[in-house]
């Protein structure tokens, strides 16, 4: 019998709403922590997953009150001790890793300072011996040259170095129990498997215990033993991670799972419908029940208990769970396939287009020019057919969001053209374009919460391009509004709402219905769906993809999530430092990596499944500037051949599949070589 | 798949209004502030209809007579009876002091808008001006102004409404600095809609509560401002009432006539807190979306 950390019996909370009702944020959880052990705790936004993880360290946020149960460490419960307790245990005892380690870490202090301060209050340590466990901690979180980083300040290092101080600041008191809220949901899908192969290991070496709570599935696989899904505050499933990812008996996770789309497959995952219920709404009955395609009539009347299945190892709270033994392993066959009609003429040219962030001297000012050598985007040249979806992909810093305002205007270009149908020079200032032209080129954003007036219903909000472009009043318009938010699957009563009283996803179609309000030609989406949760994005890219069926609209589609890329574009162009690496079909980009950093970007994407490991080919850093000279890709490429790719920029190559890649090996050589791997 | 999702009716203007106010009112610092308000503003407007005596009836043989049941509050050092002019003395202060919150809140907030929205030199330029003027000391701006225009309100109120307004152009800049990055500005602009319409229909609706807030602090101030000017002389001319004058005339004769002066005091801070307590309220009435949210 394994030794618990922590147990949480029977645990509750919740807050006291304003008209006096008692309402659960987490619904009687029970579960054990055992010692070595990491478990991943799962749900979407509003599951209740980080209130669970903060009441593990005896944090319980303003507003809200332990109904009943207890959280025992030691066979103490946390949540009764007085602070000068807590002060012992926290930090020392039970530490925590936060989601953004940029904001956690004090920005005028050095990291070997702070990382000091912890040691000082968490160990009884002498300044001498300190000093040599500041470099040991730094060292066992894999920084290169532990001196040197330690004398920096926090935004002197990148993302992911930042998130590796967190972890040396958690690991300075020897905890027993490490709890990690959503650590690498911000970082580079290759700096995130970096960190993620560090904490497996630390896992491994300290024997610490782990608590990681994320709604990345991809994550938890790679780290965790065992998952806990949580569904409305409740624990719907607790076991092995390999039954509860390969083989989900409760539905909540064998839709969630179905909605992820993969690398491996191309076409739009299944989407779940409606959303999350808010707290309290549940009076009785399974509180999964409305989005359940295996509902029964007692589930709407009585709630399941967790109860355990032997045969996996594994609890779940369902009625029906083994129907969905039957069901066995994921089937993604069923998965949708895009139909688009291309039309083969150029709806839109970029022809050697270079974009400068660069400021101006006084001098060049009054001469009207920019004077940059070694421009944020450079040379980027891709022909857009009509109907096509055209994704760009590349980490934080690849200039794919900047190609993308510039297409929209917002942003002035350096060098080069950007033609639309195939005649009409694009003006690179915003207010010499004609209103056709502003109206063809839509933009669809990232966080619909920033995106969408906050003080404009629904109404006005869809009815500014109406107004704008078509000039449509009084019944017209109204009746135009109805009709482009039908296509949105949103009805009529919507049009009085703000957006405060919508969800997630419901607001990104409000953003869609205004983006195809203007009946443009090209929607340029940036990052439509990483704000979502997984379930709301696989509803999103199906709407997108039914809505450009019926328009025959362009996409441009700029995302880092190479995953959600596969499942709707058809041509993928990969940009590392704002240059172009590899343009083709997503077939065969995703199926034959040909350039080193495709490959490295491929390699890192974590899959849902703890079998399929990510490939840790290149070293994480991260690059402030793009190289003066040669291939852009030079400081990290794994697969460097030495001074040609320092100096000489490497020329086009295409494949027989279509795929078109910048580099100085020969493309069949590199194929060769991806294979031996 | 809507159910989970709270219903809200459509609000008009009216309800929301009528809502800001109820929130408001909950809480007791708002609900006292708002009563002093409206009590000042109802005497304001209805005095002159009951007053007990003439305000400018001067009679040597009732100099400085203390409170009786006659004269409630004293004479003052003309025999001119001291309750009737209290209440008399806000009347000019209140009129002023609102219209020219009013001018203040309706220049700063275009100006402040305006340079928050376009930036690079305009703004430059502008902000620097505003500085400028906001490093003279606005008393002694004023009383230049007041030397060489008059005393009279047409004079006062765009003159006060002017240095006020200083301070209301840098909230409103700082209020559209907070909205201009969001994405659907951006969103707006690359649909092409014009400065003014980004201003009217994107800024306007998340910088007003903002701008009002400081408007009504800004109420405050100016009449504590316009109070001191009329001290000085160089507000209302006698012998109208006005309480900054009635502290002045009286303020010799505090060690023995300490009536006098007191009950003009007590007018002018009771309705300086009341505005500062009611603007409080407002603000927070305003702000009232994201500190009530349930804490999920």
């Amino acid at each position: 019998m394994q030794q618990v950390v922590q147990e949480i019996k029977n645990l509750s909370i919740g807050f006291t709403s304003k008209k006096g009702q008692q309402i659960s944020i987490l619904k009687n959880i029970n579960t054990k922590i055992k010692k070595g052990e990491t478990v991943g705790i799962v749900g979407e936004s509003g599951s209740g997953k980080s209130t669970l993880a903060l009441a593990m360290m005896g944090y319980v946020k303003h507003g809200l009150y332990t109904i009943s149960g207890e959280c025992l460490y030691q066979s103490n419960n946390i949540l009764k001790m007085k602070n000068r307790e807590l002060e012992g245990i926290r930090g020392r005892k039970i530490a925590m890793i936060p989601q953004n380690a940029g904001q956690s870490l004090t920005p005028n202090l050095k990291i070997g300072y702070q990382i000091d301060e912890a040691l000082k209050l968490h160990t009884n340590l002498k300044k001498e011996n300190r000093d040599n466990k500041i470099s040991e901690l730094l060292n066992k979180v894999r920084l290169p040259s532990p001196e040197a980083i330690a004398k920096r300040y926090p935004h002197e290092l990148s993302g992911g170095q930042q998130q590796r101080v967190a972890v040396a600041m958690a690991l300075a008191g020897n905890p027993d129990l490490l709890l990690l809220d959503e650590p690498t949901t911000g970082l580079d899908v290759t700096t995130q498997a970096h960190v993620l192969e560090l904490l497996n290991f630390i896992a491994k070496d300290t024997g610490t215990s782990m608590v990681y709570v994320s709604h990345d599935l991809g994550a938890i696989a790679q780290v965790s033993d065992r998952v806990i899904v949580m569904y409305s505050g409740e624990i719907v499933l607790d076991g092995p991670v390999r039954n509860i990812l390969k083989n989900p008996i409760h539905p909540y996770t064998y839709g969630l799972l179905k909605s992820i789309p993969k690398l491996t497959l191309s076409g739009l995952p299944d989407s779940m419908s409606g959303s999350q219920p808010q707290p309290g709404t549940i009076k009785q009955g399974c509180s999964f029940y409305v989005r359940c395609q295996f509902a029964e009539d007692k589930c709407k009347i009585n709630s399941p208990k967790l109860e355990f299945v032997d045969e996996f190892n594994t609890s779940v709270r369902c009625f029906n769970h083994k129907k969905l033994h039957k069901q066995k392993s994921i089937d993604t066959s069923s998965s949708k396939q895009l139909i688009n009609k291309i039309q083969k003429n150029e709806i839109l040219d970029i022809s050697s287009v270079s974009i400068s962030y660069a400021k101006q001297k006084f001098l060049e000012q009054l001469l009207n020019k920019i004077d940059d050598s070694n421009p944020t985007v450079k040379d980027i040249n891709i022909n857009i057919d009509k109907g096509e979806t055209l994704a760009l992909v590349g980490e934080s810093g690849s200039g794919k969001s900047t190609i993308l305002k510039s297409i929209a205007g917002l942003i002035k270009t350096k060098d080069g053209t950007i033609k639309f149908d195939k005649k009409k020079i694009l003006s690179n200032d915003l207010k010499k374009r004609d209103a056709n032209n502003l109206r063809a080129i839509q933009l669809i954003f990232q966080n619909p919460d920033e995106s969408l007036n906050p003080n404009h219903t629904v109404e006005e909000i869809v009815s500014q391009p109406l107004k704008l472009y078509f000039g449509l009043t009084g019944e017209e318009l109204k009746q135009k509004i109805i009709e482009v938010l039908e296509k949105v699957r949103l009805g009529e009563f919507y049009l009085t709402r703000y957006p405060r009283q919508l969800s997630g996803g419901e607001k990104q179609r409000v953003a869609v219905a205004r983006a195809f309000a203007a009946k443009p030609d090209i929607i340029l989406c940036d990052e439509v769906t990483s704000a979502l949760d997984v379930s709301v994005q696989a509803a999103v890219l199906n709407l997108l993809q039914e809505l450009k069926e019926d328009f025959g609209t362009t996409y441009i589609f700029v995302s880092h999530d190479l995953a959600v890329v596969r499942a709707i574009s058809d041509r993928v162009a990969v940009l590392y430092q704002g240059r172009l690496c590899e343009i083709g079909p997503s077939d065969s980009v995703y199926k034959f990596p040909s350039h080193p950093y495709t490959e490295v970007l491929l390699g890192a994407v974590l899959e849902p499944d703890p079998d399929v490991k990510p490939k840790l080919v290149a070293e994480d850093i991260v690059e402030e500037k793009p190289p003066e000279k040669g291939c852009s890709f030079q400081g990290r490429c794994p697969r460097i051949l030495g001074e040609i790719c320092k100096t000489n920029v490497p020329p086009w190559q295409i494949d027989e599949n279509g795929n078109a890649i910048r580099c100085h090996i020969k493309i069949n050589d590199l194929k060769k070589q991806q294979k031996l791997n | 798949m809507n159910s989970t999702i709270k219903e809200e009716k459509p609000k008009n203007t009216i309800s929301k209004v009528l809502e800001v106010i109820l929130t408001m009112v909950s809480r007791p610092s708002g609900l006292i502030g708002l009563i002093i308000l409206i009590f000042h503003v109802t005497l304001a407007i209805t005095s002159p209809l009951y007053v007990p005596h003439d305000y400018k009836a001067i009679d040597p043989s009732l100099m400085l007579q203390p409170p009786s049941s006659e004269y409630w509050f004293g004479t003052d050092s003309l025999g001119r009876d001291v309750f009737t002019r209290t209440i008399l003395g806000g009347r000019t202060a209140l009129t002023v002091t609102f219209f020219g919150s009013l001018i203040a809140l309706l220049w700063g907030g275009a100006v402040g808008i305006f340079c928050g929205l376009v930036g690079g030199k305009i703004d430059d330029v502008v902000m620097r001006i505003i500085d400028a003027f906001l490093s003279i000391p606005w008393i002694l701006a004023m009383l230049l102004i007041v030397s060489l225009l008059g005393t009279s309100i047409i004079v006062l109120i765009p003159a006060l409404g002017f240095f006020y307004g200083k301070g209301i152009v840098r909230v409103a800049r700082a209020a559209t600095h907070d909205v201009i990055a969001k994405d659907f500005i951006v969103s707006a602009r690359a649909r092409g809609h014009s400065n003014f319409s980004i201003i009217w229909n994107e800024i306007l609706p998340n910088v007003r509560d903002a701008i009002m807030v400081e408007g009504a602090m800004r109420w405050s101030w100016m009449l504590l401002g316009f109070s001191s000017l009329s001290f000085l002389g160089f507000g209302v001319s006698p012998p109208t009432p006005d309480w900054g004058l009635m502290i002045s005339n009286a303020r010799g004769l505090m060690s023995f006539a300490y009536w006098s002066v007191l009950a003009p005091i007590f007018g002018l801070s009771s309705l300086i807190i009341g505005i500062n307590l009611t603007a409080d309220a407002f603000a927070k009435a305003l702000g009232i979306d994201r500190s009530t949210k349930a804490p999920v």
